[in-house]
């Protein structure tokens, strides 16, 4: 008995999904564009989510933009979100090479003190070629390139005595390579920087890109050189610090602090007249980013998903009245209302399902293009795959009870009469 | 020999408005297997009413119908749709095939809804329509057969579950005379091989086919003759 009861719901439906593709095949603009509907919001919600998947990501490991175990002393922070405006910082003290100086030589902990600025806007030469104006003059030392992440490929780097004398000589990114050097091997050439020569002693390793952005661009020279000929009035230097270990991090960083503060006399009890910017605080400024984001977008989804969903029924309703002469017939020869039912049910299940999973298609490839768009490898969120497919499963069958009801309750003499 | 349908005060009141429509007023009559029964009548007397009931489409507002013995006035809808699927057949004047599937799916429907396995379905909604002689057109579908072709592809649909009985409800009345005849003949056959056959027409020739004709008249059976 219930081994039968079993097999015929089996059997019902088989034959539902078999009746159901029929009547999809028969109404292809209809089922086009329920499909449509589904599609979209599926398609909204996935592309979205990785989007966001693929740029949290990519931001967790672009943002440990100074390495493990290293922390940034600059007197803007490096992220402001919400309404502290920029007045609050600009009145602090510049922070300034002497500062850097007497850092360096005060502080045990560290294992590197590194110092930089940067200025835009300058022209750049090789004899006719000119680099193009996002490429930036870099002042900084030897600890320069550790902090943009990369490495010396060719030459040599900038050395303490380069910083100590003020020499007139420069390490290229890969783009000023590019731009001044097409053909030629760049080292031992004289550049000219707003008209003054340096000489090109080393090249740096190609970085790429990151969230579309060139790490390359850029012709580094010692920090002295920079601040002599291009230091302006309001020019206050980042100092990088990197700490041993990262056990040794908050020693190093309490130690560096202290220092600064004694340099910088401030006064006990006085907060401090600088930012200590970390790839923690970094991370986790940006994390409430995505979340505010993240919420925006579920949201939004959820308004699309509910408006497919009110297609979906209407649609459903109009194949009903449309069916009407249909389900007479059916029910005339013997087709109960669970049968009926069940053939709605199953065709608007099916809908959004096959609707649900074009959506997480187009979603997925939609979200990875985002991705490739700003330079980060692909993922796809396999959770929210099924949150979408779930979703679908709950529109088809929320929202086309009402429908596939309204079908199986039609009285079959009525129904027949229909025209 | 036991009565197939046995029917008894039975009344159908439609109410339109305030206006009480009394399309059945007291139906008595019985039906034993194997009989061939033509029902005349004017447009409007019920005849339609009558056989929706007889066919468990439709309920009896009072009254008392036995279909083999069975209640089917006490019985709900699920009870009343097993009915139709297995014990009664059901010609249309106007076919009710459905249009987007082939002869072959529309005769198969009604096993669908039996839960017969798939391949004793297909066996035996073939052999329906080799009976009604259309198995070289089974897999056209009805706006590329004829009305007559249509018209056999229903009745082979009402035959294929082997049912107690075959309504008929003015089954030649879209059709030419020629194509009404064959129809007939296809009824006569069945006849012949035993099933019970119930249909309603305008025509006397059509209804000589039968060997009993009730004439209804304003919801009443106002004669029950035997055809001689
Ligand atoms: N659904 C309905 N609602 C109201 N009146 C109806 C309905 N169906 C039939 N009738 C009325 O019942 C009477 C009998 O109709 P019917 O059985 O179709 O007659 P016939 O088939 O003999 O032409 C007619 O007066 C018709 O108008
Ligand atoms: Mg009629």
């Amino acid at each position: 008995m219930s081994k039968s009861k079993r097999s015929h719901l089996k059997n019902t439906v088989k034959e539902s999904l078999r009746m159901a593709l029929e009547a999809i095949r028969d109404n292809k603009l209809r089922s086009v564009l329920t499909l449509l509907g589904i599609a979209i919001g599926v398609f909204s919600v996935i592309g979205v989510m990785t989007a966001i998947r693929t740029l949290e990501t990519s931001i967790e490991s672009g943002l440990n933009v100074f390495g493990t175990n290293t922390f940034l002393i600059q007197k803007y922070p490096a992220v402001t979100i919400g309404g502290h405006s920029r007045r609050k910082y600009r009145n602090r003290r510049n922070i300034t090479y002497d500062q850097f100086k007497e850092l360096k030589r005060r502080a045990r902990l560290p294992i590197m003190v590194s110092v930089t600025d940067y200025s835009g806007g300058q022209t750049i030469k090789y004899r006719d070629k000119q680099a193009k104006k996002n490429v930036y003059l870099q002042g900084g030392d030897e600890g320069s390139l550790r902090t943009f992440n990369t490495f010396i490929g060719d030459g040599r780097n900038i050395t303490a005595h380069d910083v100590e004398f003020s020499r007139r000589v420069t390490v290229l990114g890969m783009d000023a390579v590019d731009q001044m050097f097409p053909f030629e091997d760049p080292l031992g050439k004289i550049i000219t920087i707003n008209g003054i020569g340096f000489t090109v002693v080393g090249i740096a390793e190609r970085k790429g890109k990151m969230f579309g952005q060139s790490q390359d661009n850029y012709v580094l020279i010692p920090i002295t050189t920079y601040l002599q000929r291009y230091g302006k009035r309001w020019t206050s230097l980042a100092i990088t610090v990197e700490a041993p270990s990262a056990e040794l991090y908050d020693k190093t960083r309490d130690e560096v602090i202290g220092i600064l503060r004694m340099i910088r006399k401030v006064p006990p009890g006085k907060e401090n007249d600088f930012e200590v910017v970390s790839n923690a605080q970094l991370i986790e400024t940006f994390g409430q980013f995505t979340g505010g984001v993240k919420l925006f977008a579920l949201a939004i989804s959820i308004i699309a998903l509910l408006v497919a969903g009110i297609g979906i029924m209407n649609i459903m309703l109009v194949s009903v009245s449309e069916r009407i002469k249909e389900i007479g017939i059916r029910k005339a020869i013997g087709a109960t209302r669970r049968d009926i039912l069940i053939q709605f049910l199953t065709e608007a299940v099916f809908l959004s399902e096959f609707g649900g999973i074009t959506g997480v298609i187009l979603g997925v490839l939609g979200g990875n293009l985002v991705a490739m768009a700003f330079n980060i490898p692909a993922v796809i969120p396999l959770d929210w795959v099924l949150i979408g497919l779930a979703v679908c499963s709950v529109i088809g069958v929320g929202f086309g009870i009402y429908p596939a009801y309204r079908a199986a309750k039609l009285d079959p003499i009525t129904s027949l009469r229909y025209e | 020999m036991n009565d197939l349908i046995t029917l008894k005060g039975v009344t159908r009141v439609y109410e339109v408005g305030t206006e009480k429509i009394h399309a059945l007023a007291g139906v008595d009559l019985t039906i034993r297997p194997n009989e061939y029964i033509s029902t005349m009548g004017p447009s409007g007397s019920g005849k339609s009413t009558l056989m929706n009931i007889i066919g468990c489409l439709d309920t009896p507002t009072s009254g008392t119908y036995e279909f083999e013995g069975e209640p089917v006035h006490k019985m709900d809808d699920n009870q009343l749709a097993s009915i139709r699927n297995r014990k009664i057949g059901f010609v249309f004047q106007t076919f009710n095939l459905l249009p987007k599937l082939t002869a072959l799916r529309n005769v198969e429907l009604p096993l669908i809804y039996a839960n017969v396995p798939r391949d004793e379905r297909l066996e035996q909604a073939e052999r329906a329509l080799r009976r009604v002689g259309l198995i070289d057109r089974m897999n056209h579908k009805p706006n590329e057969l004829s009305g007559g072709q249509r018209q056999r592809v229903a009745i082979a649909r009402a035959l294929v579950t082997n049912p107690s009985v075959i309504l008929a409800d003015e089954p030649t009345g879209n059709l030419d005379s020629k194509s009404g005849e064959d129809i007939m003949r296809l009824f006569d056959d069945l006849h012949e091989a035993g099933n019970t056959i119930i249909l309603v027409t305008h025509e006397e020739y059509i209804a000589k086919h039968a060997q009993r004709t009730l004439h209804i008249l304003d919801g009443k059976i106002n004669e029950d003759t035997l055809n001689g």
